[in-house]
């Protein structure tokens, strides 16, 4: 696309150029190497030993709050704010294996990074921490198989999530000092007042944030989407601390730890610090 | 089928139905003018087609008007009717995942047969660039034979033009290859219209040749192009504007008007000013503003 001063600009095209590919003859080899990719791309599900036992005599998991966290520092709140008393079992994971995952680390990489919690003494509180990437083609898989193991009846859906600030549009210019900033969207079924103002047209949510809300509008689930618009690309301790107003919210169904563990928050930072070997 | 749930979809049985949907293509411009549609006629949201075949999204209500009902979530594909002008629209907002996009054109096409609409409308667009040169005109058709049978006066009377089938090797006479349909940058276009071909579902795809950019015109030329077949604004009221034009100071006015418009011809001289009132028939959506993206900083003034 060519702009009206002349510079050309790359943008994203809708178009699908599958146009002829269909046409072909796909040869039995072809399609079983399709088969196989998709097979490997399967989203896989690993409960714990007592959560599989309630899952295969045909019970759901009990559970009236679902929290999840997409992105390292939505996660990275949760971790220091909630998970970190020790009131916390890991219930289980979710493994999507894509693209991105990292082929050299094998399971124990993926393993850290899409994680169930339960609460020891509140069972009926879940939360995941969901800091791998999920392909576009895993999201919908991904959410159905999730909520498929969830009691629906009485569940509260809330999700955080992280996004950068220039995929905000707003009619002002945003000043550097106004992120980050949080931005709302919920289920026609969700009653509750959020904790910020609703997400403006035309902004859009993405991702699995949005696979998850899609589901529940769907299936009539009170469901809060919080996303943060955040200026830092990497973790950051500020754009953590941003999440802070959702906890009002989430302090009825868990207890939430105040000040927040600061070894979780250390650990959290420094590992975007190793990164860069520009200046060794 | 399991992933098309239409959540909410009333007991339309009674109603023959003609129906419209976007097929996500360059430039969107479908997806554009359904929005048009959508918002002018004030349709109602009755369903959602809930697939695995689109990539999700979601935002609040596109087509707010007011601040009451702005806070409305809006999925990536959603059933919209105006019950009395007997018409359902499907808007996809969302890409279809490319390795699942004929499983989308099944889900489809079994879907407008379980539905029984008696037609069924795809406004879709093409690559300029990829046209020849008979194709220079941007607005064409194709049509399924069994609408066909029944439109068959109504678009003599339009005088539309028929999508052009290519040559399957251009520049070699002779060759025994038949002329096939191209619909490059047009995404599920041509499956659907060859699938329903071979269903004999009553179909017609309405096209625009078009680039990617700013589509909002050709979103006009594609829905007033729709209207001129299905006459969906003839109940509308159409503001129409009047000013005086006599006294001196407006004709002053329009002498400045005038040299301004000379110089602006001057140092645009390709710019074209196609008749806008058409276009004003139509409700724009609150959704389509910041196209060219945010504010810009007052710090540059």
């Amino acid at each position: 696309m060519a702009t009206f001063f002349g510079e050309v600009l790359s943008v994203y095209s809708r178009a699908v150029e599958e146009e002829d590919e269909e046409e072909l003859d796909e040869n039995e080899e072809d399609e079983q190497i399709r088969r196989e990719l998709e097979e490997k791309r399967a989203v896989h599900l690993h409960w714990s030993p007592d959560v599989t036992e309630l899952l295969r005599s045909g019970n759901k998991l009990q559970c009236s709050s679902f929290i999840l966290a997409v992105g390292h520092n939505a996660a990275s709140f949760l971790s220091a704010y909630v998970l970190a008393s020790a009131n916390w079992d890991a219930a289980g994971r979710a493994l999507a294996w894509n693209e991105r995952s990292r082929s050299g680390a094998g399971r124990s990489g993926e393993e850290s990074a899409c994680v169930f919690y339960r609460h020891k003494d509140e069972p009926s509180v879940l939360i995941c921490n969901v800091t791998c990437h999920i392909a576009e083609d895993q999201l919908f898989e991904w959410t159905e198989k999730v909520f498929d193991c969830l009691q629906s009846r009485e569940l509260a859906v809330t999700v955080l999530s992280d996004r950068s600030v220039a995929d905000y549009k707003t009619p002002d210019y945003l000043c550097s000092s106004s992120a980050p900033f949080l931005r709302s969207l919920h289920s026609s079924a969700f009653a509750d007042r959020p904790v910020c103002p609703s997400l403006e047209q035309p902004n859009i949510i993405t991702g699995l944030p949005a696979a998850v809300l899609n589901h529940c509008q769907v299936h009539r689930i009170a469901a809060v989407v919080y996303q943060c618009y955040s200026d830092v690309a990497g973790p950051d301790s500020v754009t953590v601390e941003s999440y802070k107003p959702v906890l009002n919210k989430l302090g009825r169904s868990i207890q939430v730890n105040s000040p927040p563990s600061t070894d979780v928050l250390r650990k959290f930072l420094r590992s975007a610090e190793i990164q860069s070997n520009l200046y060794i | 089928k399991k992933n098309v749930s239409s959540g909410f979809w009333p007991n339309f049985t009674h109603i023959i139905l003609i129906r419209i949907w976007p097929a996500v293509a360059v430039g969107n411009v479908g997806q554009l003018a359904v929005d048009l549609v959508v918002s002018t006629l004030n349709m109602s949201r009755v369903g959602y087609f809930h697939t695995d075949c689109l990539i999700p999204m979601a935002g609040n209500n596109p087509y707010a008007s007011c601040k009451d009902d702005t806070e409305e979530l809006h999925t990536p594909a959603e059933v919209y009717t105006a019950a009395e002008l007997k018409l359902a629209v499907l808007q996809i907002r969302a890409p279809i995942l490319q390795t699942r996009s004929k499983r989308f054109r099944q889900q489809l096409v079994s879907w407008i047969k379980a539905s029984g609409f008696s037609r069924t409308v795809v406004l879709s667009s093409s690559h300029a660039y990829q046209r020849d040169d008979q194709q220079l005109t941007p607005l064409r058709y194709l049509i399924t034979p069994s609408l066909l049978t029944t439109s068959a006066d109504a678009l003599k009377e339009l005088s539309w033009r028929e999508m052009e089938r290519m040559p399957a090797f251009p520049g070699v006479k002779d060759a025994d290859a038949e002329p096939r349909l191209c619909i490059p940058g047009g995404g599920i276009t041509k499956g659907l219209y060859t699938d329903s071909c071979a269903e004999d579902l009553p179909l017609a795809v309405l096209l625009l040749f078009c680039s990617e950019g700013d589509n909002i015109p050709d979103a006009f030329a594609l829905v007033n192009h729709l209207n001129d077949w299905l006459h969906l604004l003839d109940g509308q009221v159409t503001l129409k504007y009047h000013f005086s034009c006599e006294s001196a100071e407006f004709k002053r006015d329009m002498q400045v008007f005038k040299l301004y418009l000379y110089i602006f011809i001057y140092f645009f001289p390709d710019f074209s000013y196609q008749s806008q009132e058409p276009n004003r028939k139509w409700k724009v959506p609150s959704s389509w503003s910041l196209l060219f993206g945010s504010g810009i900083p007052p710090a540059l003034f």
